[in-house]
Order: C-alpha cells, then structure tokens, then sequence
C-alpha cells in the first residue's frame, strides 16, 4: 500500500504539490489524471524518489521511504517512464537489469534465478520475440513492453508508469493496457499510472485520482470522478460523460467549438 | 547468455596473448636486437650488459607503457560510461592541460633544477588533480552535480590551461622551451622503478576498484535517473568513477607526459568488438590500451633510431588513421 500524506513537493521556488494526500490499497490499479500542469509528473516523480519531499511523508507498506535504501527502494517499486533512451543495450540484457537490486556489490555474474525470472518476464510480455535486438531499434510499443518487462523482473509490490500508452496507436494502447490489467488481475500487482486519456483510465482503473492545481481534486471509482462537472471544472472544457454500452464504465465525449454554437444558437 | 561468457573469455585470451607478444617483441627489438633464443640465453646467465639493457632500460620502459595504456584507456572507458558520451577522453576534462600548466611553470621557474627529484612528475600530478578539483567544484550545483556542465568546464579549463602554457612557453628562454615540448608530447623513458611501480600499482588497482561499479556503470548506459530507479546510487558511484579516472590519468601524465588518444580509440575499438557491457569492456579496454601503447612505443624508438620519436606523435597517427579506417568499414557493411 502506497499512502502519501501532506506531501508538498515540486521544484525550488514553486512547490507545485501542496499537501496532498492520497492512498493506494494493495491490489488496485490506480490512474492519476489532471490537465497539463496540474503536478501529475511532479508527483509521478516525487514517488519515484527523483524529487526531494520537501514537507510530509511516504510510506511503502507501512514504512517510511526517507528510511529505505535505493536498492530496498527498488525492490518494492518499479518504474517505468515515458522516454528515455537505452541506446545500444541489447533487450534482454536490459530486462535483466531489473535484477539489479536485488545483486551485491561484487556479483558480476547473473544467477540462475536471476535468468529465469527475467525470461519469464520475457514470455509474459512478448519481449522474447525481439529479446536479441538493441533497445533503440524497437518500436515505442515494443520498447513499452521491454520496460514493463523489466519492471516486472524487479518483482516490485508497485508499478508506476508515467502514460505508458502516449504515442502509441490504440491497437497497442489497448495491447499494454490489457497487459497490465492482467498483471494487476491474476497476479495481485498494485499498478499506479499517470494517463491522460480519460477514456481510457475509466474503461481500465479501479481508481481514479484528479489532480488540479497541485492538489487532490476527487478521488474514488471511475464513476465518481468521471463526471461531466468536475471533468468541466477542472479542464475547463464542456463535455458529455455516458456508459461504455458493453462494459457499463464512463465514457466521455468531446463537443467542439462549432457544435457548440449550433446548441447555443 | 551462455554463449557470451565464452565469448567474454575467448576476448580475454587473446588479449593476453596479444600482450605477452607485444611484451616480448618489444624486447626483442631496439638498438641491439636479440633472437627468441638469445632472450632466453640472457635471462638464463642472468649477467652480463645485455641482461643490465634489458632488465634495466627495456623492461621497466615496458612496465610502464603496459602501466600507463592501461590506466589511460581504463579512464577512458569510465569518463565515457559516466558522461554517456563516446567522444570524451581523460584530456577532454582539461586533465592534461592543468598537468602541462604546472610542468611548465615548474620549468620556467627552474624548480627542477633548484630542487630536483621527483618535482616534475610531482607537478604534473598535483596539476592534474587539482585541475579535476576545480572542475568539480565549478559543476556543483545548488542539489548535485551537472554532469553536462562539467565536461563544458572541463574544456574551458582546458582551453584556459593551453592559452597560460602558449604565454609561458612564447616567453621563456629557449633551454626551458626544450624541456617543456619533450614533456608535453610524452615518453616512456622514465627509469625510476619506484616512480614506474607506483604507476603500475595504482593502474591495477583502479582496474579492480572500477570492477565494483561495472554494475552501475551498466545501468548508467540508461541515464542517470532510470539507473537510480534500478536501486544505483548514482551520486556516489559517479563520484567515485571520477575520482578514480583522474588518479588514473593523474599518475599516468605526472610520469609520461601527455600521451594522446589512447582514452578515446581503444576503448572505442574495443567497444566495436566485445559490445558495450561494462563488465567485459573494462578489461578488455585495459588490456587493449596497454598492448597499443607498447606497439606505438616500439614504432617511436624505431622509426629514426638511435633518436625516439615523442610516443604520442605515434599514438595519435597510428590512433587517428586505425579509427578513421575502422569507422569507414564499419559505416560500409551497415
């Protein structure tokens, strides 16, 4: 369980979070959503532990993360970010990076463990496919899934992902995303992730949180923080929220400018 | 994965073997030459003038190109592990330059003369780290260090360190001119076997202590953040890689002077043969650098006999036309 509580974080000279609190049960597959600037990656990266707590506290199942180490830390969480470039790391030598946490100081060998976890990962994501390739010859849903493999090969009790699914087409969108809501179904993972989509984080979260301003401006099920006035108040946008007619979750439809005017008039 | 600790092993071997050849040819060749048999005769009576040439001129000279390859190559490999950028060298940081400034001074103000002993080495050593240190503490910023910035400072302390040592030498008697040049452009002709033991020690065992990072330096290849979300701490282990980079080419310039090029083609070569892993390039780009520098010594004593040639005119040719010649193939069979 992830809680956060009274978190003020940001960049010196504007703290963006201000006090926020906000808790992630075990087993949830949590989406954090907000306009543009509203502190989704301040918080993504707070979390992460890439920016410093200025005031408040985090605690990873029950234990404060300012007490653990960045290997403990990497033990329980892992994170998979929106880009960054591995370059000329051949893939599964990447996924097996997931077990460096978990290796001592002079082990510069892999185990036997080690190996098969990280191809069990491999197999589970469809990774061993192009497991052979260098990470910058990957598409960005194949380079999407050799993280979310390698995140899965650190056995984390969390997995943060910053919009896994952004640049991608929807076949590969809905690709990871049902990856994850496997992961978070049949193997008990706990799953937070920053998307902007809102479609999306209705059809597939179990819990949504909005950000707004820097603060926590509802939390819950997709069907109570999907609705028309506070999606409206917070993006500042007129839109029409109705059900998904197959799965009964939120869907959320757009009105542009022109019909808009044709309504008013 | 199997197949690559075979490959790891099959690199180190015949890296060895590469070595023990270079080593061995270079004993064999100088003004006097000795046959295979004829080392082996030497060696046996363990007397006479050619054993005291060989033991006391052509050995330690060996030694220390095996030593300082070695270290300059090794330093190399981490600069460009810890900036992620193939084209920095132990010199890019203006390493070399602070150590030529603080020989130079040395000279100008006669201080080898008047003092004598280990000044010259003992100011290219001080140069060199003090240099790093300015460097560093000019790239700290308000919460850690910026790695760009650095090598940024790093070349403008090395432009500012060449344009003082351009004012010395334009100003200075011709003698001390001399004296400046031969340093600058480097050698292996050092014999004192304390100065070339220390160089040897500290070479090995900068080889071993960066075996403890090749874990984070393999992690780093993702970027400084996604190695700290892998549970690296890339604070220390950049501190550390650094610090062990400048003591590398700190002892290697304060003995030999600048050599060239090494820091950046070998660890590039070898890049190109045994992959980008870490654990498998760091001694292969040691022992890689260490066989080159003994060859390109071999060619400087050589080429106009019974005069050498300043070694690091052959290691940047030979360095500069192997690279250009290795990169064009490469580019054509892509």
């Amino acid at each position: 369980m992830l809680q956060i509580k009274n978190i003020v974080s940001g960049y010196p000279g504007s703290f963006l979070l201000d006090r926020v609190n906000i808790e992630i049960p075990s087993g949830v597959f949590a989406g954090i959503i907000g306009p543009n600037g509203s502190g989704k990656t301040t918080l993504f990266k707070t979390i992460t532990g890439d920016l410093k707590i200025i005031g408040g506290e985090m605690f990873l199942n029950g234990i404060d993360t300012k007490q653990m180490s960045s290997k403990e830390r990497a033990r329980k969480m892992a994170i998979v970010t929106q880009a960054f470039s591995a370059g000329d790391v051949v893939v599964e030598d990447y996924v097996l990076m997931g077990r460096l946490p978990y290796k001592k100081l002079f082990q510069l060998t892999d185990k036997k463990e080690d190996i098969e976890k990280a191809e069990k990962y491999m197999k589970l994501t469809g990774v061993d496919r192009y497991r052979h390739k260098l990470m910058d010859q990957l598409s960005g849903g194949e380079q999407q899934m050799a993280a979310i493999a390698r995140a899965l090969t650190q056995e984390p009790e969390l997995l943060l992902l910053d919009e896994p699914t952004s640049h991608l087409d929807i076949s590969h969108q809905v690709m990871i995303l049902n990856l994850l809501q496997k992961l978070n179904e049949e193997y008990g993972l706990t799953i937070l992730m920053i998307i902007h989509d809102l479609n999306l984080a209705g059809e597939y979260c179990s819990k949504l949180i909005m950000l707004n301003k820097g603060k926590v401006h509802i939390s819950g099920t997709p069907d109570e923080v999907l609705n028309y006035k506070d999606i409206e108040e917070v993006y500042e946008t007129v839109v029409i929220t109705q059900k998904n007619p197959l799965s009964g979750k939120p869907a959320i439809f757009l009105v542009s400018g022109k019909t808009m005017n044709k309504v008013e008039s | 994965m199997q197949n690559r600790k075979i490959k790891w092993a099959v690199s180190v071997t015949v890296l060895l073997v590469l070595l023990a050849g270079s080593i061995l040819f270079a004993m064999m060749v100088g003004e006097i030459r000795f046959s295979l048999n004829e080392l082996i005769e030497v060696f046996s009576k363990k007397s006479g003038i050619e054993y005291t040439i060989l033991t006391r001129i052509r050995l330690p000279r060996i030694m220390l190109g095996v030593a300082v390859g070695g270290a300059l190559s090794l330093a190399g490999v981490l600069l460009q592990g810890i900036y992620r950028n193939p084209l920095v060298e132990p010199y890019t940081l203006g390493i070399s330059g602070g150590a030529s400034l603080a020989v130079a001074i040395t000279i100008v103000f006669g201080l080898n003369l008047s003092i004598g002993g280990y000044v010259l080495p003992a100011a290219g050593f001080i140069g060199s780290v003090a240099t790093v240190f300015i460097v560093y503490l000019l790239s700290m910023g308000r919460y850690s260090i910026n790695i760009n910035k650095m090598l940024l400072i790093g070349v403008m302390v090395s432009f500012i360190a060449s344009s003082a040592m351009m004012f010395l030498m334009s100003t200075t008697t011709n003698e001390n001119l001399q004296s400046i040049i031969f340093w600058v452009m480097g050698s292996l002709s050092e014999t004192d076997t304390l100065l070339i033991k220390i160089v040897f020690f500290v070479s090995v065992a900068g080889l071993l202590a960066s075996y403890l990072f090749a874990n984070s330096l393999n992690a780093l290849r993702l970027g400084v953040s996604e190695a700290g979300h892998l549970g690296i701490n890339t604070g220390l282990a950049i501190r550390i890689l650094f610090i062990i980079a400048s003591l590398m080419t700190g002892v290697s310039v304060a003995v030999a002077g600048v050599i060239g090029f090494v820091g950046l083609v070998i660890p590039h070569l070898t890049r190109m043969i045994v992959g980008s892993d870490f654990r498998i390039l760091l001694i292969t780009s040691f022992l890689g650098g260490s066989i080159f520098v003994v060859l390109c010594d071999i060619v400087a004593r050589m080429i106009i006999a019974p005069n050498e040639l300043p070694i690091g005119v052959i290691t940047g040719m030979i360095g500069g036309l192997v690279f250009i010649a290795v990169l064009g193939r490469s580019n054509a069979t892509k």
